[in-house]
């Protein structure tokens, strides 16, 4: 599934200038612990987490994830989107919950 | 080939700044992109450390035929106590550093399980001093 399909299907927030048109998911990562993204995280996952700053998306880069899904009606600050929009990394945003947002994304990708 | 990298003490906005720009010299090199993951991996572990801990340091990567080997070097104030400081979950970051998802105590782990050998050496003299060997 592609990221902006995934976008449709939950009526996830956009906040950035990339939808992800191309960029396909691989399957999904929850954590909000940086180092534990890191080691852990496969690439072309969506990262489902509350961190809303800007090294959140070094770690979505240097792991080449699909795309960071923000819960909890959390917003990026403004130099985490300045960022994403240079590297293309879609930022996206929902009300639900992490168990939540992980249990649709898992439902969808299984199928 | 050698690539040296200056990391500022405390300044996040810039942490990975020198994990993104020897990760994309690996790319050009076009290195296995597994091998370039577990460099990676380690290198910005070793860099939010210098960030997060030091007083400021350097990185120098050097790529050798059959192996890449990172030094990272800071001023200090040095770790009282290696053996600790390896153990996944110890950490001494502050609360806000915390709060940003680092210092969860796993990046000298992720360094470890991710590179063929690691040395550490640190006194409060000369700072800390990591060598990491990643074989190609």
């Amino acid at each position: 599934m592609k990221v902006i399909e995934l976008i449709e299907k939950l009526n996830l927030t956009v906040f950035g200038t990339a939808k992800g048109e191309n960029i396909e998911i691989s399957g999904g990562y929850t954590s909000d612990l940086l180092s534990d993204v890191m080691g852990k995280a496969e690439s072309g996952n969506a990262w489902i987490t509350l961190q809303s700053h800007k090294n959140a998306i070094a770690v979505a880069s240097l792991r080449e994830l699909s795309c960071i899904i923000l819960i909890n009606n959390n917003e990026p600050e403004e130099d985490m989107l300045e960022q994403a929009n240079e590297e293309g990394i879609p930022v996206l945003g929902t009300s639900l919950s992490a168990f939540e947002t992980s249990g649709l994304i898992y439902n969808l990708l299984k199928k | 080939m050698r690539f040296e990298y200056d990391i500022e003490a405390g300044n996040f906005s810039k942490a990975g700044d020198a994990s993104s720009a020897f990760k994309k010299v690996l790319k050009q090199l076009n290195v296995d992109p597994q091998v370039i993951k577990r460099i990676v991996i380690a290198l910005y572990e070793g860099e939010v450390n210098i960030v997060a801990h030091s007083y400021g340091g350097k990185i120098v990567c050097d790529i050798e035929p059959k192996k890449v080997s990172i030094v990272l070097k800071d001023t200090g104030p040095g770790i009282p106590n290696i053996e600790q400081a390896m153990q996944e979950g110890f950490s001494t970051a502050t609360p806000a550093v915390r709060e940003m998802g680092f210092g969860a105590g796993m990046g000298l782990c992720n360094m470890n399980r991710n590179a063929n050998a690691m040395n550490i050496t640190s006194s409060a003299e000369d700072g800390t001093r990591v060598e990491l060997i990643i074989n190609l």
